[in-house]
């Protein structure tokens, strides 16, 4: 059997689940980091913009580490997306296609949908709401709570963390209202 | 520093070839979760959150240490308001934007570059969030 064409095949959420699992220990054995991404967009503001603000005054190159993990996992995803491809599109469910397609997604193929992020979006107010306020209430959100999915739902959870899994569960309140309540408005305007 | 450091450029790049792979960087599987028509993300999730717990367990009790030698040393979080208010503004941009911080990264190397700009965005969110950190409640 191909190696190759195996890792290309789209991998089960169990296998995936342990992957993503063991970089926690991976992290902690390869010298006491704690896996965590949100950081890294507080390490960028505190080298580029630090503008005086206190919560950026402390010695960012000794959290370099997070850098280079996130320079990573953009080498990790142009090679996921590219040698282990997955030749055809994700299986999506039925029911979530016919319930977007009706909000106006009508592009299912590849990771996100083309009808909303694409640069002639940008100065547009769907393109607005969606590339650039959806990223500005990721980067805001988390670092407000001390972690995203996973500083608190993978590694917080992991060591047992009561905060952390407080976090989860605002995490995924904030998403059903979100979609349920918001999106179909977003979606179409 | 980029020889110490190497290694977690290889570690990033194992996990963002498992991020696309998993399909967690998919908008769409996001948006399955948040509309429960699918169990993947849960599986995936709740899977890692397992193995993580098992490791950390097998690291305290085995007394495992670092490759240096030191002693595994996990802070422990303290509770603030934060995390609800914060926690809230998060899965708001979440279910939007289809990514957490990791996959956006993950997304610009898939080849998309608009990303780039929700990433910049991200960035001056957690910019403004330094800026009123003392005037937010925690």
């Amino acid at each position: 059997m191909n190696i190759l064409e195996t890792l290309r095949q789209p991998w089960h959420w169990s296998i995936s689940g342990l992957l993503i699992g063991l970089t926690v220990p991976i992290l902690l054995i390869l010298g006491n980091k704690v896996f965590g991404i949100s950081s890294s967009l507080r390490h960028i503001c505190a080298a580029c913009v630090p503008a005086n603000i206190n919560f950026f005054k402390y010695d960012w190159k000794k959290e370099a580490w997070n850098l280079f993990f996130v320079a990573g996992i953009i080498l990790g995803g142009f090679i996921g997306n590219s040698l282990l491809s997955n030749p055809n599109d994700i299986v999506i469910n039925p029911q979530t296609q016919q319930e977007l397609a009706a909000l106006g997604i009508h592009n299912f193929s590849g990771l996100l949908p083309t009808d909303l992020f694409n640069f002639e979006n940008l100065f547009t107010l769907k393109g607005f709401i969606f590339i650039i306020l959806g990223g500005f209430l990721v980067g805001f959100g988390t670092r407000w709570a001390g972690g995203c999915t996973s500083g608190h739902a993978i590694s917080g959870l992991s060591n047992l963390q009561i905060p952390s899994l407080i976090a989860t569960i605002c995490f995924m309140v904030g998403g059903f209202v979100m979609t349920w309540l918001i999106l179909p408005f977003l979606l179409t305007l | 520093m980029i020889t110490n450091n190497f290694k977690y450029l290889l570690a990033g790049t194992l996990f963002g070839i498992i991020a696309v792979k998993s399909e967690i960087i998919s908008w769409f599987r996001i948006q399955e979760m948040f509309r429960l028509t699918s169990f993947h993300m849960y599986g995936v999730i709740g899977t890692a959150v397992v193995v993580g717990i098992i490791s950390i367990q097998l690291i305290k009790r085995l007394n495992i240490k670092t490759l240096s030698g030191e002693k595994i040393v996990i802070p422990a979080k303290t509770f603030n308001k934060g995390q609800i208010y914060g926690g809230l503004i998060f899965g708001f941009g979440w279910a939007i934007t289809g990514a957490c911080p990791g996959p956006l990264f993950a997304q610009i190397g898939s080849g998309f570059g608009v990303i780039t700009v929700s990433l910049l965005s991200a960035i001056a969110g957690t910019w403004v969030y330094g800026l009123l950190r003392e005037k937010l409640p925690h």
